[in-house]
């Protein structure tokens, strides 16, 4: 089933005078088209990454489909009802930091957990999500204690408390070194398995793609079009380096405009 | 030997200034010697009479300080959330900040008469803009990602600013608390030399006119330890955790 459903969507921002025009607007106008007729649908329970040149526009699409920006055209679908504004309901994470830094580890899982009322319950269970997080024993420390890695589950912890419809990741491991980055793709792959919730993912690394989604959305440069979407019906773990898997990332690598051999 | 070496600048000076006296000769009446300063204040300290003037400036101070810092912070919060308000107040506070509180002390005198009242007054004004400024821009430099997390969660009404637009704002009224009180302290010496007979302010202006100034001296020196005082202890609230975080942050 289609859960969420994108149709005709247009970003145009306008240019701030004074600024010098990012490549991809156009000169003789004030206006800057980011996203050009987007159009998809994401089935339900599914890992979508997309995949896009940096500056493409990724992150203005994610947060239309979140409700957190309005496109200028089209509309965003999600179960049926048009997005207009968050909801508790869907997740994000952004791709900076988004603990409250005045809170401890406990403390901010626990806004994701503010649907338990009874309190010795809220406890145990946002305990039992540190814990599936690896963060057992980290209950007490402020996320400025805590590692790049460490900070990144804790909010993925505080967004699967919720138990969300959708959960929405944009670019959450890029400021990770590449070991912790490995892992934490890992983990999505068994965060995806165990938890029902569509994730809607955005990327710039294509094995990352590749490793977690059912589905690829790859955008162009500026303004954006949706270029291709590729289905993997594959199973976890995957091995990018051989098959049909091999074949895929060759074509992606094309797509993105990496012609020689890689 | 670390710990010392910030007393050593200090010894110094007393040193070149003991010699200069006495190798100069220069009368007490325009600049006596640390020696005759030590004397001086020793003889306030044994009389109690210091004691009483740091009471009534403190006092002062703290009252002064008090009613700003109740007032300033939430009217600065209001106009940091409600965001029109604050655009509207903008141009008026910036325009009377700037202006000195001691330029107030005609109207002081003229609407509160003499006593403790105007000085508390001049206190009060030299904190007020600066603790409004500094709320109103701890709400409106709030992170946008930290508000977009909130209504994500669906925080709303009491939970929205009990839990994020307070204590993210915090650390920056903290910075406001910290250099406020020390424009108090500033302002306190001056708006003592009028219209009270105690404080700081005053023993000096008194000491001066019986041309005592060693006793002036000895004023300036505690003006400045009490100072360093009120900045030791108002800054442990940056080390607090709900404050702390900012500055590791960057």
């Amino acid at each position: 089933m289609n859960q969420v459903e994108a149709a005709g969507i247009y970003k145009v921002y306008r240019e701030r005078r004074g600024r010098p025009r990012s490549p991809g607007c156009c000169i003789f106008s004030e206006r800057c088209l980011v996203l050009k007729n987007i159009a998809f649908s994401i089935d339900e329970g599914s890992f979508t990454c997309f995949l896009g040149p940096s500056g493409c526009g990724k992150s203005t699409l994610l947060r239309i489909i979140a409700g957190f920006d309005r496109p200028t055209d089209g509309r965003v679908l999600i179960n049926g009802l048009e997005v207009t504004a968050p909801s508790p309901e869907h997740v994000f994470i952004f791709q900076e930091d988004g603990l409250f830094p005045w809170m401890t580890a406990l403390e901010n899982v626990s806004i994701g957990a503010r649907h338990i009322s009874n309190p010795d319950e809220k406890i145990s269970e946002v305990l039992e999500y540190l814990d599936l997080v690896g963060l057992k024993g980290f209950e007490d420390y402020y996320p400025h204690e805590l590692s790049g890695g460490m900070r990144r589950r804790a909010e993925v912890a505080r967004a699967l408390i919720t138990n969300p419809g959708i959960l929405f990741m944009d670019e959450p491991f890029g400021a990770l070194d590449f070991v912790t980055r490995m892992q934490m793709r890992e983990e999505m792959v068994n965060v995806h398995e165990m938890f029902e919730s569509t994730i809607l993912f955005i990327t710039h690394d294509i094995d990352e793609a590749l490793h977690l989604g059912d589905q690829i959305i790859i955008l162009g440069e500026r303004p954006s079009t949706v270029k291709s979407v590729i289905t993997l019906p594959f199973g976890h773990p995957r091995d990018i380096s051989r098959g049909e898997l091999a074949d895929l990332r060759k074509e992606i690598y094309f797509l993105m405009g990496l012609h020689t051999a890689l | 030997m670390k710990k010392c070496l910030p007393f050593a600048s200090f010894l110094f000076t007393i040193i070149v200034w003991e010699t200069a006296v006495r190798a100069f000769g220069i009368s007490v009446h325009s600049m006596p010697a640390p020696s005759q300063v030590a004397l001086g204040l020793w003889e306030m300290i044994r009389s109690g009479v210091i004691f009483h003037h740091i009471t009534a400036s403190l006092f002062r101070v703290t009252w002064g300080y008090f009613l700003a810092v109740c007032t300033a912070v939430p009217i600065g919060l209001v106009l940091g959330i409600w965001r029109q308000a604050g655009q509207l107040a903008e141009p008026l506070i910036q325009f009377l900040r700037p202006i000195s509180p001691l330029a107030w002390i005609p109207f002081a005198l003229l609407w509160l008469g003499i006593g403790d009242k105007p000085a508390v007054f001049l206190i009060f004004l030299s904190v007020f803009f600066p603790m409004l400024v500094f709320s109103m821009s701890g709400v409106s430099g709030i992170k946008k990602t930290y508000i977009r997390i909130a209504a994500n969660f669906g925080l709303k009404g009491r939970d929205y600013y009990v839990k994020v637009i307070l204590p993210a704002a915090l650390p920056e009224i903290v910075t406001g608390l910290r250099i406020s009180l020390g424009t108090a302290w500033v302002v306190i010496v001056a708006a003592e030399m009028i219209a009270v007979k105690s404080g700081l302010g005053y023993l000096i202006i008194d000491a001066r006119n019986s041309l005592r100034m060693d006793h002036v001296i000895g004023a300036m020196i505690i003006i400045g330890a009490t100072g360093l005082v009120l900045d030791r202890c108002i800054r442990k609230l940056e080390d607090l955790p709900a404050v702390k975080w900012s500055r590791v942050l960057k």
